[in-house]
């Protein structure tokens, strides 16, 4: 995983509530079992003028030239709601968004965010408006920085907010970690556990003599 | 860190966990408690194979067969008698228990909660870590409790509740929180409705929600496959008893609801969020974005709006219960002339369950086409769907912009009301052909 620390970029905004996994990548957009080649299908029912073509939708945020290089996006509440596809997050990354911002996510993407070196900081939703406003009138002149260690974002003229984060994911992000080999590490620790647990309840334990 | 009980994969997310978990070099931890089925894009018209509408859909199918194979798993392959939408047939077969941790790539994973389960959704890389572990990283969520009062009316049911609740409090209103569903509608609820509950707690932005296990509960599970069975299903009963909220036990949050007072809903715009009674109106406040899409007005009424086509299936109301209920409506009469119509079983065992009792012989008499059961139409993947503008009255759980198809206008309701509106050729109160 990419590790994520501080980063400075333009951030659009996209400041609508319950934007669904459905809207981030349509599954029509998902054509192979891999988790790449997911790009060009990021918000294709809004980024493009017709559901089977490429011809770009001039009005939409990230078509805008003044959005241009965009690795931060502002939203709104419950962002990343419905299916539980990580191809959401795999788009978003591809395409490089590496940190999204807003009031609240949706539980199973808030996790893949993580899984995946994309920072979901929490921010509340009037604060969020306040950067947008901040940055509307130049948008590149005025780029977020983003500091995961420090838990913030702030604005170039030094105004800043933070987000929660917890030590374990902050650490994943950071350092690049990859949650598997970690937990691999505690094997032993692990069987013991399923040892007394199968003891307990022998029903779990399927194809074991019961 | 939870140790997981039950891993269930389906071919639209499976081949890319357990094909990346494979050139990582790793291994199925124990793949005697991993399953998969095909259902997402499996064909659902009859005398399917593997060929499926959805472009490259072969690939996925074929790709998962092989990757869930290698790996060791229990594998529901399109044709097995047992195949069906993963949250219907897990439960028919006994491998989501009480008290147990179920999780799959799929966000109506909270469906299997109605048993007393910790069953929620995932991503694919957690999924991949819960194969290669046994186990996963999870913060413990805060707890809501929603507790349901009073009686459901007749033909009002466990999705008007969800659909009541969620429009009440918004699709992100339960915060991320693991819900138990309690109150004496609960209690009265049977499984498949506690199903179709649960299942709606994803478009509420729950983490998962559950419903502590009782006879109900106990009855449906005794004599399934995969269930204990003699000296250790006394065992496990024994256990499973214990699972249930301590009297004066407190929440982080609560919420409740009068089932009494629930009327049949339907969704007018693009969230589960924005539903109303069937008998209401379009909110006179409704955003324009959403009414743009629906082509609808802000306080027009629900009831009367023409529809195109009807659609019953998903993993929130395909079970037999649910057909029964549709097919009470339909017997005897026709849905209208322009309305095409779709029936799709949630698994190959409903689907066999309501042809013995002659349930397809009414569907397909009141015009309604008869599937084979899968995920069908409830999401379009690129295959079939409906034509782009067209309006649907549909069973399922989501009615985001393009879920069903491009320009789709998705209206989500029960089956009774996707019946009853299938028949008058517009948006239809269900409870107006009940005799
Ligand atoms: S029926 Fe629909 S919501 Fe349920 S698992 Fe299938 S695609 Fe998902």
């Amino acid at each position: 995983m990419k590790p994520l620390t501080r980063l400075t970029a333009v951030a659009a905004p996209l400041l609508l509530d319950n934007i669904d996994t459905d809207t981030i990548i349509p599954s029509r957009e998902i054509r192979s079992t891999g988790k790449t080649g997911l790009a060009a299908g990021l918000f294709a029912g809004w980024r493009y003028r017709s559901p089977a073509g490429r011809e770009p939708e001039p009005s939409f945020v990230l078509n805008r030239q003044r959005y241009a290089q965009a690795h931060i996006l502002l939203a709104g509440s419950n962002f990343g709601c419905g299916s539980s596809r990580e191809h959401a997050v795999w788009a978003l990354a591809e395409y490089g968004i590496r940190v999204v911002v807003a009031p609240s996510f949706a539980p199973i993407f808030f996790g893949n965010c993580l899984r995946n070196g994309v920072l979901p900081a929490v921010i509340p939703g009037a604060t969020i408006r306040e950067l947008a406003q901040a940055i509307e009138a130049d948008p590149q002149g005025n780029p977020l920085t983003v500091d995961v260690r420090a838990q913030s974002v702030a604005l170039p003229d030094g105004r800043s907010w933070s987000f929660p984060l917890e030590a374990e994911p902050k650490a994943m992000l950071t350092e690049g970690l990859d949650a598997i080999d970690l937990t691999l590490r505690l094997r032993a620790r692990i069987d013991a556990f399923l040892q007394r647990d199968r003891a307990q309840r022998p029903w779990i334990y399927l194809g074991a003599e019961r | 860190m939870l140790a997981i009980d039950r891993i269930f994969l389906h071919e639209r997310t499976g081949a890319v966990a357990l094909g990346s978990l494979a050139a990582s070099g790793r291994h199925v931890a124990d793949p005697r408690r991993a399953f998969c089925v095909m259902d997402h894009i499996v064909d659902t018209r009859p005398g399917r194979g593997d060929r499926t509408l959805m472009p490259q859909g072969q690939a996925f199918i074929s790709e998962t067969r092989r990757a869930a194979l290698e790996a060791g798993l229990t594998l529901y392959d399109v044709n097995d008698p047992d195949q069906g939408i993963m949250h219907v047939i897990s439960p028919e077969l006994g491998i989501v228990l009480p008290g147990c941790t179920l999780v799959a790539p799929d966000s109506h994973t909270c469906t299997q909660g109605a048993f007393g389960a910790l069953a929620w959704g995932i991503g694919s890389s957690d999924a991949e870590h819960a194969l290669a572990t046994g186990t996963l990283r999870v913060r413990r969520p805060r707890s809501l409790r929603v507790l349901i009062s009073g009686h459901l009316a007749a033909g009002v049911t466990a999705k008007d509740l969800g659909l009541a609740l969620i429009a009440r409090h918004g699709a992100g209103g339960a915060k991320g929180c693991a819900i138990e569903f309690a109150g004496e509608a609960v209690r009265a609820l049977d499984m498949e409705a506690r199903m179709t509950l649960c299942n709606l707690a994803s478009e509420f932005s729950a983490m998962t929600a559950l419903i502590a296990p009782d006879e109900v509960a106990l009855a449906y599970l005794q004599g399934r496959r995969y269930a204990p069975e003699g000296e250790s299903w006394s065992q496990a009963e024994a256990h499973w008893r214990r699972l249930a909220s301590d009297p004066g036990a407190c929440f982080d949050e609560e919420l409740s609801l009068d089932a009494s007072a629930t009327e049949p809903m339907v969704s007018w715009g693009v969230s589960p969020a924005e539903s109303a009674a069937v008998t209401g109106v379009v909110p006179p406040t409704a955003a324009q974005r959403p009414l743009a899409y629906m082509g609808l007005r802000a306080g027009q009424a629900l009831r009367g709006i023409p529809i195109d086509a009807a659609f019953i299936g998903s993993c929130t109301n395909s079970r037999v219960s649910d057909l029964r209920r549709a097919a009470a409506l339909l017997k005897g009469r026709h849905v209208a002339p322009a309305v095409a119509a779709i029936c799709v079983p949630g698994s190959s065992a409903v689907k066999r369950a309501a042809e013995a009792e002659g349930l397809d012989l009414i569907f397909q008499s009141a015009g309604f086409e008869w599937r084979e059961s899968g995920c069908s139409m409830c999401f379009y993947a690129g295959g079939e769907s409906f034509r782009p503008g067209s309006r649907v009255i549909s069973s399922t759980n989501r009615n985001f912009e393009g879920r069903q198809g491009p320009g789709v206008r998705t209206h989500i309701a029960s089956p009774e009301t996707v019946a009853a509106s299938a028949i008058a050729g517009a948006l239809a109160d269900p409870r107006e052909l009940l005799s």
